[in-house]
């Protein structure tokens, strides 16, 4: 069980924690106007990375706040914990 | 018969404390202190058990955790007893019952031992190559296995003992507290660190602090005393925590690890009552110091397996720390100077040491000359080929090693005995060190795997370490720790260290035979039988990776997960198949360590506590006026209420009928509540509804439907527009915590710009949902003050009212059809507001009805249940809910997916109700749903969601789901039953008052 680093709160338990999934795929601005494969992409394509993966993550027994998580999905070290919508960093 | 073998008194062994305790129906007598294996060796019972396959008589092998063969069963038919219980670990009390398991009927003559014989026919792998086929047959095999297999009984009575969790932090956790424990700890202590040393033994000390002898002196003193002042010394430091029978089983990443404290398991049964029995420790470090030793390996040869076998180190701990002689004539087989120190031992306590065979043809060390000063004589250069007795060892049989070590040479001669300590080096004690994610590295020149990369704030020290003499500990300690701990001195800078043991060691993974392999039976791992002939065979057969030799051969994978034999089995794979040890790897160490028992595992959780559950505020009621409940997510929900004797579907109809003739009463305060509140409260609805709502005006009410991204159907409820910029939404019980999270999600991630907020009220509200024709005359009288007329107050509207002093918000809403009210009120008033409303109903025979009159009136009127009526793969369209999609929105949740290529498919699987050709049939939920019986294979159009007989329309109702349903309106379908088959027809969802018009009645 690992420790986060929640940008808002500090260092918590993992089991405070709820993973989200791939970070930075954004929702389309105008989906209409996509062909389907294109809104599948958006809808189903995710990587799963054996390594350095970003992800989303949300402090959901705590501040409620999502936030992304650089975690090394091999040994689950965390290298980098930053807010919404700031740069990722370059890892 | 019975002989006494104890030989001197012990520090550990209280020889005025008399115990008495039985095994296999048998009294006997052991003292305070005594293992149940010390115990029964001093009584000279060795023969405990019988191995898992073939049924050989099986001894008590070992003195630690790492035992494989002496395995009881505790309490045999008690709520207390208990399977898999290591001898070599449980401490006797008085009244302890304990019994071999897996053998039958008895250990001294057991039926499956046949199996021993029938052995060439039980090759690894026998069980998938033969059991497997015909499959058919597999349930006649399982019996047998069963009946003549398995190792003990789990309880069938309730666990009668309490257990604990307990969550710890420390600065310095140190597991083990042999010698490298004890100094590790008292230097982190001593440097201010906050620091909690764990054991899993009785005493500290480890292995050192029974070693007397003039050979290992740490300043001059002999090294158990030594050790012994500085326990004394750690036991007063204040921020040390010491905690014995204390077993870590398991370590996780980022320091955080698992650990079993024993508080009972030693105390006579009557002196446990009321007590804790195991507490599940959660650690969570800053720094992990493991200290874990090293587990003897024992050698591979002939019928290496019989009662009087043990790991010399475990005869010496045995002599010295119990005051027990494991034999009477008794002879050691090494391959290094370990079992020279057992003999010396053996030797000072009077115990007869009738031979040493050493694998090693030129040895030399104090220790040996020392031996043969004493007229102990030592065969260099020999193995033991063979061993004879069945249920007890009383011979070997050896042969002298050829140059290489590969053949056996000259003649056999035949040794004596009662007794042979076996040794074969030692194998660091890694286990804890991979769980958390540790490397290790093959170190060549003695054969060991050790410690390489660490993947956090730990270290590991000692013997763990690969440091298996007294030398290599005492010489890096100092630095080892002032490194790791960033300190600047510990109390060990330097010091003097004598030690006669010489690290010189002739390691032979399989040693040779005068017979062949397959005539042999040289045990690797003992709990399941397998021989280095299975390995080889498996070898034979193709198997390479080490994981898959283990599972074919079972290696490994008993309860004591191949402690003593994995780096046999690894060694003898190596030199089969010409690879490098450091390059097959090892198996994984998965935990726990040892075995865990439930009730450690789940600790409190247990009975009501299981699993937590919500209760409204009206709950008392529903209990008081004998409701059946219904777990709904975490929610206890009143499901019916039977009266003088109902059965479940007598009180539904009752209910169902009730509520459209004149009134009924449902507590719906589970359902979800969010509070939206700003500006863009109306623009987020819109994004999260499929339907429009900027034009909803305020005071109004209005029904929505979430989609996932993905256009199928999440959730549904109604929201009220309360102000402006204010809404109260809706959501279904079990969806109310994801569909908060979802909308949260979207808010913060996709529309921050958004100014929006979200507030879970689920629990601050009370919900009394009034129904029926006489709803409006019942709540009118609650809340004389509101004007209930239709053009006030019409349906689908909200108004603010108050009840007595108290503010309330009614919805006029429906879920049934009817014409109806629900009272949201805060939550401690829910109760008194519910009692008012069946006060006021009394003359007009108000019911209180449950989830599932409910779920049949909504049924009644085709209203679907989102999870019941839908799964994860249905669209508003094929619910046919085509009008709550706005073709106007330029964009909402899910929008985009209702025109993929799989969504706009005709033949997609669509809602529809179903009518019984016989409309006394009830459909059974789930059933399957065909249209043509003769077609093989039968193809599935799909199958039954809601079915019901309904009271108000005297006729049995369903709802299903049906490939291309939508243009089947009539349509002749057949419902396949085990036994028969039913006609129905597939009709319009809606089945009661399609024009609503009782929803103004
Ligand atoms: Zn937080």
């Amino acid at each position: 069980m690992f420790i986060i680093n929640c940008p808002y709160c500090g260092e918590r338990e993992q089991s405070e924690f709820k993973a989200g999934g791939e970070a930075h795929i954004v929702r389309p601005k105008q989906p209409t106007e996509l062909s389907d494969d294109q809104w599948a992409e958006y809808l189903f394509m995710r990587k799963n990375i054996k390594g350095v993966q970003f992800e989303r993550w949300v402090h959901v027994h705590g501040c409620r706040k999502w936030f992304n998580v650089v975690r090394d999905t091999s040994n689950d070290m965390i290298k980098a914990v930053y807010k919404m919508g700031e740069k990722p960093p370059s890892i | 018969m019975t002989k006494n073998l104890r030989v001197k008194t012990s520090k550990l062994i209280d020889e005025t404390y008399k115990i008495s305790f039985k095994f296999n129906g048998k009294t006997y007598y052991g003292y305070k202190g005594d293992t149940l294996a010390s115990a029964l060796l001093a009584n000279d019972v060795h023969l405990v058990g019988r191995s898992f396959k073939y049924h050989r008589p099986r001894g008590i092998m070992t003195a630690g955790s790492e035992e494989p063969n002496a395995i009881v069963q505790l309490h045999n038919n008690t709520s207390r007893t208990e399977p898999n219980v290591r001898a070599t670990e449980i401490e006797i009390y008085e009244g302890l019952i304990a019994s071999s398991q897996n053998c039958w009927p008895s250990v001294n003559f057991d039926i499956g031992g046949i199996n021993n014989f029938l052995s060439p026919l039980l090759p690894a792998g026998f069980y998938y190559k033969t059991f497997m086929w015909p499959s058919s047959f597999w349930k006649k095999y399982e019996y047998f296995i069963r009946k003549s297999a398995g190792l003990g009984k789990s309880p069938t009575k309730p666990d009668p003992d309490i257990y604990e969790h307990k969550y710890m932090h420390c600065d310095v956790l140190v597991i083990g507290a042999g010698i490298s424990g004890i100094m590790a700890a008292k230097a982190a202590a001593k440097n201010g660190f906050k620091t909690l040393l764990l054991e899993e033994k009785s005493y500290l000390g480890g292995s050192t602090i029974y070693q007397n002898s003039e050979h290992f002196k740490i300043n001059n003193q002999i090294s158990s005393s030594w050790l012994e002042k500085e326990i004394n010394e750690i036991k007063k430091i204040k921020n040390l925590e010491i905690k014995i029978r204390t077993s870590v089983a398991a370590f996780h990443g980022y320091n955080f690890l698992l650990a079993r404290e024993n508080l009972t398991d030693h105390l006579p049964l009557d002196q446990r009552k009321n007590k804790t029995r195991q507490k599940l420790l959660k650690i969570r470090a800053k720094k992990v110091i493991t200290a874990t030793g090293s587990l003897e390996r024992p050698l591979i040869f002939d019928n290496n397996d019989r009662p009087g076998i043990l790991l010399s180190s475990a005869i010496n701990k045995y002599a010295n720390l119990f005051g027990v002689a494991c034999g009477e004539k008794i002879i050691l087989f090494t391959n290094n100077d370990s079992a020279y120190e057992t003999a010396i031992n053996l030797n000072q306590k009077g115990v007869k040491v009738a031979a040493i065979i050493d694998n090693r043809e030129e040895v030399d060390s104090k220790l040996i000359k020392d031996t043969e000063k004493n007229n102990m004589k030592v065969y260099k250069g020999y193995t033991i080929v063979d061993t004879s007795g069945y249920r007890r060892i009383n011979s070997i049989s050896i042969m002298q090693l050829s140059k290489d070590g590969q053949k056996v040479i000259g003649t056999k001669k035949t040794i004596v005995c009662d007794c042979l300590g076996i040794s074969g080096g030692w194998t660091p004690a890694v286990h804890l060190f991979t769980q958390s994610g540790g490397k290790l590295k093959f170190r060549d020149e003695d054969q060991v795997f050790i410690p390489n990369i660490y993947p956090s704030d730990q270290i590991s020290i000692g013997a763990c370490n690969g440091d298996f003499t007294l030398n290599e500990i005492l010489s890096t300690i100092n630095n080892k720790l002032k490194e790791f701990l960033n300190i600047k001195e510990t109390d060990y800078k330097n010091l003097d260290v004598q030690s006669s043991y010489n690290k010189s060691k002739r390691n032979i993974w399989l040693l040779p035979s005068d017979k062949a392999i397959g005539k042999t039976k040289s045990f690797v791992d003992y709990q399941n039988d397998a021989t280095a002939k299975d390995i080889k065979l498996a070898l034979r057969e193709g198997f390479r990776s080490i994981e898959h030799v283990k599972r074919y051969t079972t290696t490994g994978m008993g309860t004591d997960q191949g402690k003593l034999g994995n780096m046999h089995a690894l060694g003898i794979i190596s030199e089969t198949s010409d690879s490098k040890m450091g390059e097959l790897g090892t198996t994984t160490f998965r935990p726990p360590y040892t075995p865990l028992t439930f009730g450690t595992i789940v600790g409190r959780n247990v009975g009501e506590y299981f699993d937590i559950f919500r209760k409204t505020p009206i709950h008392d009621w529903h209990i008081k006026n004998k409701a059946e409940f219904e777990n709904v997510g975490q929610w206890k929900r009143a499901w019916f209420y039977p009266k003088d004797g109902e059965n479940m579907y007598d009180a539904v109809q009752r209910e169902s009928k009730a509520a459209r003739d004149s009134a009924g009463i449902l507590d719906a305060s589970t359902l979800g509540k969010i509070d939206i509140q700003g500006t863009d409260a109306s623009e987020f609805l819109n994004r999260v509804y499929t339907n429009a709502w900027s034009k909803l005006a305020v005071g109004k009410c209005r029904y929505g439907l979430m989609l996932n991204e993905d256009g199928m159907v999440y959730d549904d409820g109604v929201t009220t527009r309360l102000d402006e910029n204010h809404y109260i939404m809706t959501t279904t019980t079990g969806g109310a915590a994801t569909v908060l999270g979802k909308l949260e999600d979207y808010l913060q991630t996709e529309w921050p710009e958004l100014d929006v907020y979200l507030t879970s009220v689920t629990d601050h509200y009370a919900t009394v949902s009034v129904c029926g024709p006489n709803s409006k005359k019942i709540v009118s009288q609650v809340i004389p003050d509101l004007d209930f007329s239709d053009e006030n107050f019409p349906h689908m509207s909200f108004k603010n009212a108050k009840i007595g002093k108290i503010k309330c918000r009614v919805m006029r809403i429906s879920f049934t059809g009817e014409h109806s009210y629900e009272i949201n009120i805060q939550a401690n008033y829910g109760k008194s507001v519910w009692e008012k409303c069946m006060e006021a109903g009394k003359e007009f025979n108000i019911t209180p009805y449950g989830t599932e009159t409910m779920h049949l009136l909504r049924a009644e009127k085709g209203f679907i249940i989102v999870g019941q009526d839908t799964d994860a793969t249905m669209t508003p369209i094929d619910l046919q809910m085509d009008w709550i999609v706005s073709k106007k929105k330029y964009d909402f949740i899910g929008k985009r997916s209702l025109y993929r290529s799989d969504t706009i498919k005709e033949d997609r699987k669509q809602l529809v109700g179903l009518l019984t050709e016989n409309p006394d049939e009830v459909l059974e939920e789930g059933a399957q749903i065909v249209a043509d019986i003769k077609k093989s294979p039968v193809e599935m159009l799909g199958h039954v969601t809601s079915s019901y007989y309904s009271p108000n329309l005297k006729k049995s109702i369903a709802l299903g789901v049906v490939r291309g349903g939508k243009n089947m309106l009539g349509q002749k379908l057949i419902i396949p039953m085990e036994n028969k088959q039913i006609n129905v027809t597939v009709a319009d969802p809606v089945f009661l008052d399609k024009e609503n018009k009782r929803l103004n009645a």
